[in-house]
């Protein structure tokens, strides 16, 4: 019993790191058609932005609230970043589907090298507060505190983005565009500042992935990123283009299903599992679990 | 301008004296658009009057979506537009969708183009612009029927709610002049009557350039004609004479007098 719940709790603490980097590139895909192969960059800029804050910037630091300052600051690193990817890379491709692939591929090959380059291609130790290296006992499980820690941020940033959709003039832009954003256009709306901040909004969303992650696994590496994002998209793919609320149920199937299989089946065998289940949505229900919409 | 050799075709617009009514809204010369390779629009000229409702015709597939997507900066990016299009002074082609809208160029596109997952409030919504007062009265006093679905979802509308959305979505601003692409297409004939006389009190008040097979709504709403054929302009002239002459009609838009009548 205790370890069917330790299992659901990992496998969701997983799903929520999936969630977070998958959100903003469904956002990305549903509203721009952009395939964003970068955005594991992002995720990396996030986390190494915190680990390198955690030991170099004024006020911030390993615990309490410096920890805090440091993964805010990694964040707001990983926003930039994507906001400077949408606005210098991206922008003048729209529509040139080819080209938007080859440039995001390249960039993120050369971030990942230029991080490598600068830190080393080792996993580093991440600084992280004492809390979250220790367990908590839930009926009598021993779940570990930093995949709960990202279970609640996951949660947070889910409701965040849904409040967002649903309150805000740019939210209602952003619905609209997702399911036609020519007629977003037409209505006299100057669409492109919405794609600015769909990838401001994933760029944050993937930053705060990557300093939380790299919490939850102790150390920070180059590759992490990349590794992710294939298992992202795979999400994506599953909760339906554009779909914040899909890409939420989509992450949580995924990260059980992976954490379940590995552990009861044969180590590796999760992740040959989540890719058949996406042979399996993809022959019964192409668009997804949610179609193409940007909310329920 | 390519109109001026065929039959029926005239000069001036109005049949009014005064000189500042019968300045054209919009001036379309030469409009040309190749996509993926077709020549669709070969040198397309005509103007609109400043009031009263002009009537784009044609077969299917001569242009006329392509003409009023082109006005208002549609055209996909695969495609090439070459010609002057003019509201005013304004030179339209050299400028994006978004600023030619919210200049005062109102476009229903053709199947409506409702967003099916937002509520009929948020649509109506989506369509303010800062800067300017939304106008609701206006809207609801045409179609009462909004007011009282404003938190369905557009996707669950029939097609002639749909349709009076996408309208009303239009005349949410003030507008120069409305583009409005086959409103009637596929409504129950009921329906189409109230489109009809909603489309007829909106071209009362702002200038209209439709695009419209239905030839009774033709002759209910439009002033001027404007006829396409194989991608350029076949006939410009008065509506009502078009269709009054059946030999006319039949050449031009290959239906019979019969369906003209209706």
């Amino acid at each position: 019993m205790d370890a069917i719940i330790l299992l659901t709790l990992t496998g969701l603490g997983l799903a929520a790191l999936y969630f977070l980097v998958a959100s903003g590139l469904s956002l990305v895909f549903g509203l721009a058609d952009v395939l964003n192969f970068a955005h594991g960059l992002f995720l990396g800029v996030g986390a190494y932005a915190t680990w390198w804050a955690a030991g170099n910037l004024p006020g911030a630091g390993p615990d309490g609230l410096g920890f805090v300052v440091a993964v805010a600051f990694g964040v707001a690193a990983g926003t930039l970043m994507a906001v400077l990817v949408e606005l210098v890379l991206i922008r003048p491709l729209y529509s040139r589907t080819i080209e938007q692939v080859l440039v995001t591929v390249g960039l993120s090959l050369a971030g990942v090298a230029l991080l490598q380059a600068t830190w080393g291609a080792d996993a580093r130790p991440f600084p992280r507060p004492e809390w979250t290296r220790q367990v908590t006992p839930i009926l009598g499980a021993q779940v570990p505190n930093g995949g709960l820690l990202l279970i609640v941020a996951a949660t947070l940033v889910l409701g965040a983005i849904l409040a967002f959709l649903r309150w805000t003039r740019y939210g209602l832009i952003i619905r609209a565009g997702v399911e036609n954003r020519e007629m977003v256009t037409a209505l006299g709306i100057d669409v492109r500042k919405a794609f600015t901040l769909v990838f401001a909004i994933g760029g944050a969303a993937a930053a705060l992935a990557g300093a939380l992650g790299s919490v939850y696994f102790g150390t920070v590496s180059p590759q992490q990123g990349g590794s992710l994002l294939i298992f992202a998209f795979i999400v994506v793919v599953i909760g339906g283009m554009g779909s914040v609320v899909g890409s939420a149920y989509a992450a949580v199937a995924v990260g059980l299903l992976q954490q379940f299989v590995n552990y009861y089946g044969t180590s590796g065998l999760g992740d040959i599992c989540v890719v058949a289940l996406l042979a399996v949505v993809l022959l019964l229900r192409p668009q997804g679990i949610a179609g193409k919409v940007a909310t329920a | 301008m390519s109109a001026t050799s065929v039959p029926g075709s005239r000069t001036g617009q109005s049949q009014s004296g005064d000189d500042s009514a019968t300045e054209p809204i919009l001036t379309v010369e030469e409009l040309s658009v190749r996509i993926a390779g077709l020549h669709i629009l070969q040198g397309v000229s005509f103007t609109v009057a400043p009031t009263g409702v002009t009537v784009l015709l044609g077969r299917n597939g001569v242009g006329k979506t392509t003409t009023l997507r082109a006005v208002v900066g549609l055209t996909p990016r695969n495609g090439e537009v070459g010609g002057a299009v003019r509201m005013g002074a304004e030179d339209l082609l050299t400028r994006p969708t978004h600023r030619l809208v919210r200049g005062g160029l109102g476009y229903v596109p053709e199947d409506r183009c409702v967003f099916a997952g937002l509520t009929v409030a948020e649509n109506l919504r989506l369509a303010e612009r800062r800067g300017s007062t939304p106008a609701y009265d206006r809207v609801y006093a045409l179609f009462p029927e909004l007011d009282r679905r404003s938190r369905q979802r557009a996707g669950s509308l029939s097609g002639g709610q749909q349709q009076m959305l996408a309208i009303g979505r239009v005349l949410i601003n003030d507008n120069r002049l409305l583009l409005v692409d086959e409103p009637t297409k596929g409504l129950a004939p009921k329906v189409v009557t109230e489109v009809a006389e909603v489309l007829q009190r909106v071209a009362e008040s702002v200038p209209v350039l439709l695009v419209e097979q239905n030839l009774a709504v033709v002759r209910r709403l439009a002033r001027d004609a404007v006829v396409l054929d194989a991608g350029r302009v076949a006939w410009t002239g008065d509506a009502k004479r078009l269709l009054s002459e059946a030999a006319l009609t039949k050449s031009l838009l290959g239906v019979g007098s019969a369906e003209v009548q209706h």
